[in-house]
């Protein structure tokens, strides 16, 4: 990867600039053009080396979140997964090793709503959900450290 | 804690997706909630100082970056001293989350959440193994869940569909 991808990736994961013109602001901190860094984000954006920029919340504070566990046959895993998936308020959706083999987090606007999404997804798809909600957060997220090699 | 007004709501669910690729992306997320380039900036800042919004910027995926490796590791930290294990094992550097969460028992016996990520399997092993030593849980019961298929990421959704709680 370019030199000028790895700051655009590095330097920005937190106190992304708050200005008018923001990437402006980073290009004259990176040396390139406005036009060239967005150009760039956009590119790792379409190739999905970044999900997006924009905000972290902070579990809890806004809206109401879980991360669930479902236990699925292997042979079925696929086609429950796509069912959780097609939940709207499913953000992120994974295969892990375990007998409780998916994992998924729901989002809600309220604890009530959220155990109505619950109890849907468990009619749904025919399988006990297990949730897991936050109840503290330990870590102080200040992006991820890159490592090139 | 504050609670999240409305406005401020409309503005978080706005910018799910990102900022727009725009040489003004506070103009442009600014119209889809009825709100001037200042005001939005304002908002950022305000909700940032908060703590409702814990991080702002480039939010990168791992995979694609070649850390394939994955695994949420969880541990059966006994409670009297569940804070101190959290605190300096949110500290370590390869730790990108670290949360309580409840037990399930008999299913589920963990209680503290740490999710390591690397380039290799054997690698975020070591790392999980020198957790345990660093924080002397070698005795602790724990397992490490790596990831296999992402069936889905992408940013939380604040406001539902209503077919969605109908159907």
């Amino acid at each position: 990867m370019e030199e000028t991808r790895k700051h655009l990736l590095d330097d920005f994961q937190r106190d992304f600039p708050l200005v008018a013109r923001p990437f402006e602001e980073i290009a004259q901190r990176v040396g390139m053009t406005e036009q060239a860094v967005i150009d760039a984000y956009d590119d790792m954006l379409n190739e999905k080396y970044v999900s997006r920029i924009g905000a972290v919340v902070t579990p809890n504070r806004v809206g109401c979140s879980t991360l669930a566990a479902m236990a699925v046959e292997p042979d079925r895993l696929e086609e429950i997964a796509n069912q959780v998936s097609a939940f709207e308020r499913v953000n992120h959706n994974y295969e892990r090793e375990h007998r409780f083999n998916l994992w998924f987090v729901v989002t809600a606007d309220s604890a009530d709503e959220l155990d109505a999404i619950l109890a849907l997804i468990e009619k749904k798809t025919g399988h006990d959900v297990m949730s897991l909600p936050m109840q503290r957060d330990y870590h102080l997220d200040l992006g991820f450290k890159l490592e090139w090699s | 804690m504050t609670l999240v007004a409305d406005k401020d709501l409309a503005l978080i669910e706005a910018l799910c997706d990102g900022l727009p690729m725009h040489p003004h992306p506070y103009h442009v997320l600014g119209q889809r909630v009825d709100m001037s380039e200042d005001q939005v900036i304002e908002t950022l800042k305000r909700l940032i100082d908060d703590g409702v919004i814990k991080r702002f910027g480039v939010v990168v995926q791992h995979r694609k970056l070649g850390y394939t490796a994955n695994a949420m590791t969880v541990w059966d930290i006994p409670d009297d001293r569940l804070d101190e294990i959290g605190v300096s094992m949110g500290r370590l550097p390869f730790v990108t989350l670290c949360y309580q969460r409840p037990r399930r028992l008999p299913d589920w016996p963990y209680n503290l959440f740490a999710m390591v990520h690397g380039s290799e399997r054997n690698k975020v092993l070591e790392q999980v193994e020198c957790m345990a030593k660093v924080l002397d849980l070698e005795t602790v019961q724990r397992d490490a869940l790596f990831s296999r298929r992402q069936f889905k990421q992408c940013g939380a959704r604040y406001k539902q569909r209503r077919e969605e709680t109908r159907s």
